[in-house]
């Protein structure tokens, strides 16, 4: 049910993208015509609109380094997603954060000892550079944390600032040396979709592919890590070694990002698939599964805008699109998204509202029973004036206007003949029967075994008759039937009885 | 080395921004929000890029207004998502700052032929180019030491608050004093103060003045007035070794690397690190205080258990 909900919801969303998509190329072949200056659209800005040939190379993915790019990147946002869903339950998303900003002095240093070696900047060195700062920065934070007094947060903001600004003097000066060609550098800071090769995309494609089989081959131990890390550690899980090869983890996605997305917006790719995920199911696999796909997903539409658009940053629209995706599910989501949310509480308030307006009801035809004598089973056949009935539950007239829409609705009460008194139907009879039984039976549990003061039963059962399981009342029944005898409803309880009230004066 | 007017500029410039920086930081930290200063340092770049579009002009005040409806929207918007759709609050400021920071990228990248406004800029900023300002006291000192009155003046004034909600925030709103309201105020002289500095120095230095100082501060004190005072002595002294190592060190180290004739590097950049480093340096002298600390109940009288 959820699923199919889930698929529909995607559908439609997917269809949208599509007509938008269409409409946008279409509008294109329009604009064209008519003009010849396509660039000069939406309003004055000078996004140029690729041309209809363009858009039809990008999306069939008919150029070799666009596919390798393509692939590349989408096992990026693939591998993010499921190293971010264990960094998102370990409570500590913004440890890829500084990450990421920790990476720049070792790219800087990389580079500079790469320069005096006379090596020349070559790819891998440089990523060795980042991965290692990176995790310098992340033990440093570790030990902060450990060592001082300092809280968790600010160990994260110190290493990420001053790493970061070690990384800018070092910028400085790389960008003096008279050998340095240090343009590619500024490439990690914003990342460069459109200037990958296919080597670099392949690269970025076996890390991930290693960080995924990695995350695959270490699935159970990462999922007791994050779900109760001192049961690991008293079961004998060297927990200490599996942390560290998490942090890892997202150390090695972090810098493969580096070049994609840029050292800005990779930490997004850690954090966005995976917090969106969660709306989706509370199981593990699954959700680890599904921020794999919006992280896929969303490099594959940076890929496709950035080819599309070459002014655009990739690394931009690959966090939009995981943005919006985010978005999608805390609106929809089918675990706790708001609609989800919003739903289930009016399920549950209507149900609330249901039970007291028939036990209302029941009480009063109770209380007026005795006036016309009538039989047991005609007890709940007499008609109420909507009036009285306000008035006797001390309710608002909106109140009981609420109430009986309710009512109304599901057909368990009707307007008796004279029109301004209100009956129980047939269905509403045996409805009101269970709420007053189960609210008594409650009440008398909480008087004989709870020890609670008669004064504040019917607050107390008002409470919590609303989420009674029908096993629960079972039980209670068994409990109570030796002494309240086996009688449909129970007397209420909180009618002042001859024996027990008449000695406080009640 | 030859020190010019230009540095003495430079120092004061900083310092004063990070003796600015110092105070809101110092109750951001107390408050466990101290990733916010990073989080709104990036975004308020799709606040500026607006301002930039709607006025077309560099004036401060729809920056400063832009900015700061943009950091108060980061805080808000964190809020919402951490509580409606209860993602951890970390991973909430992630979302919203990510999303922010690649709007604002967008924005400027799409309409970079109307606005003279980089990236770059916000992140490194250049405090060397922004003192520039021959014969009088440059526009930025004058910004910074405003900036730092006001903060300094909005401390005191509200010393008493902010020290109640960073220390007990429920106490302080059974006392009638509205904890959300005073964190949003923060919030919101922190993304003002953001913006001001970025200008001459960038968001890095923000960063990093509004923490570390106050993280130093904290692990030698236990008194708050105390801990703002040593955050303020902290944060002036990164500023003036900071600048002094910019200058010095590249040229030391250039020609012991062999490459002589290192000019200086980003002032704003290793006042962060200076910074980092009397962090360092404070947390080892109380571990060396906290190790003779316990060793003293040996030779008290002995416990029962």
């Amino acid at each position: 049910m959820k699923l199919a909900r889930s698929i529909l919801l995607w559908g439609a969303l997917a269809g949208l993208l599509g007509g938008l998509a269409w409409m946008v190329s279409h509008s294109d072949g329009q604009a064209g015509h008519e003009s010849g200056v396509a660039g000069k659209s939406l309003a004055g800005t000078a996004l140029e609109w690729p041309s209809r040939e363009t858009i039809r190379r990008v999306l069939s993915l008919a150029d070799h380094n666009t596919r390798a790019v393509a692939t590349g990147v989408a096992a990026l946002g693939a591998a993010g997603g499921l190293v971010g869903t264990f960094l998102l339950l370990r409570k500590r998303s913004l440890l890829s954060d500084t990450v990421s900003h920790c990476t720049l002095p070792g790219i800087a240093i990389a580079f500079l000892l790469a320069e005096n070696a006379g090596g020349g900047r070559s790819l891998p060195v440089l990523l060795l550079g980042a991965a290692g700062t990176g995790a310098l920065g992340m033990a440093l934070v570790a030990a902060i944390r450990a060592r001082s007094r300092v809280k968790d947060d600010a160990a994260l903001a110190i290493v990420l600032s001053v790493f970061f600004g070690l990384g800018i003097a070092l910028m400085v000066v790389i960008q003096q040396l008279p050998t340095g060609n240090a343009a590619g550098l500024a490439n990690f800071i914003y990342g460069k979709t459109a200037s990958m090769t296919a080597g670099d995309a392949r690269l970025i494609l076996f890390a991930s592919l290693v960080v995924a089989l990695a995350c695959a081959a270490l699935f159970k131990e990462f999922k007791l890590l994050c779900f109760d890390f001192e049961f690991a550690r008293a079961q004998g899980w060297p927990v200490t070694a599996l942390d560290l090869a998490l942090m890892g983890l997202v150390v090695a996605v972090t810098v493969i990002g580096l070049q994609a997305v840029g050292m800005l917006l990779v930490v997004a790719m850690l954090i966005i698939p995976a917090a969106a995920a969660r709306f989706w199911s509370h199981r593990l696999g699954v959700s680890m599964l599904l921020a794999a796909g919006i992280g896929a997903m969303s490099g594959l539409a940076g890929v496709a805008a950035s080819a599309l658009f070459p002014k655009l940053p990739a690394g931009a629209i690959i966090v939009l699109a995981a943005v919006f995706c985010f978005a999608a599910s805390f609106v929809f989501g089918a675990e706790r998204g708001l609609c989800q949310c919003w739903w289930q509480q009016r399920r549950v308030s209507r149900r609330v509202a249901r039970q007291h307006l028939l036990r209302a009801l029941y009480e009063w035809c109770e209380a007026h029973a005795d006036a016309a004598s009538h039989g047991p089973g005609s007890l709940l056949d007499r008609a109420v004036e909507a009036a009285e009935l306000r008035r006797a539950n001390g309710w608002s007239e909106a109140r009981l206007k609420g109430l009986l829409r309710t009512g109304f609705a599901e057909r368990l009460v009707s307007w008796s003949y004279s029109g301004s008194a209100i009956q129980l139907t047939a269905q509403g009879k045996i409805e009101a029967r269970r709420a007053t039984r189960n609210h008594r039976l409650w009440e008398t549990f909480l008087l004989r075994y709870a020890d609670v003061a008669p004064q504040h039963i019917h607050h107390n059962a008002d409470q919590i008759e609303h989420v009674i399981e029908p096993d629960i009342v079972n039980e209670l029944e068994e409990l109570l039937a030796a002494r309240e005898g086996a009688s449909l409803v129970p007397a209420n309880p909180e009618q002042p009885r001859a024996g027990v009230s008449g000695g406080l004066g009640l | 080395m030859n020190w010019s007017e230009l540095d003495t500029w430079i120092v004061v410039t900083g310092g004063l921004i990070s003796l600015a920086c110092a105070l809101p930081g110092a109750f951001l930290m107390l408050n466990r929000q101290s990733m916010l200063g990073d989080g709104i340092s990036h975004a308020v770049l799709p606040g500026l890029a607006v301002a930039f579009l709607l006025t077309n002009s560099r004036e401060v005040l729809p920056m400063v207004l832009g900015a700061a409806i943009a950091g108060v929207l980061t805080a808000l918007l964190t809020q919402a998502v951490q509580r409606l759709g209860q993602v951890e609050s970390g991973a909430a400021l992630g979302v919203v700052f990510c999303g922010l920071f690649a709007t604002g990228l967008i924005l400027i990248r799409v309409a970079s032929d109307k606005v003279d406004l980089d990236a770059d800029c916000v992140l490194y900023g250049s405090i060397e180019t922004a003192v520039v300002d021959v014969g009088r006291v440059p526009r930025v000192t004058l910004i910074s030491g405003g900036l730092l009155l006001v903060n300094a003046l909005l401390t005191w004034l509200f010393y008493k608050e902010l020290r109640l909600v960073a220390f007990d925030p429920a106490l302080a709103t059974t006392q009638g004093f509205n904890a959300g309201a005073v964190q949003l105020g923060l919030v919101l002289v922190a993304s003002v103060t953001t913006v001001l500095a970025f200008e001459s120095v960038g968001s890095i230095l923000v960063i990093a003045m509004l923490v570390v100082p106050a993280a130093s501060a904290s692990l030698l004190t236990r008194r708050l007035h105390w801990l703002l005072i040593l955050a303020l002595g902290f944060a002036g002294l990164s500023a003036g070794l900071g600048h002094l190592a910019a200058i010095t060190l590249p040229g030391w180290i250039g020609a012991k690397l062999g490459q002589p004739g290192l000019g200086a590097t980003s002032s704003a950049a290793m006042m962060a690190v200076v910074a980092g480093a009397l962090f360092l340096a404070s947390w080892g002298w109380s571990s060396l205080v906290k190790r003779f600390a316990t060793r003293k109940p040996e030779f008290s009288a002995p416990r029962h258990c």
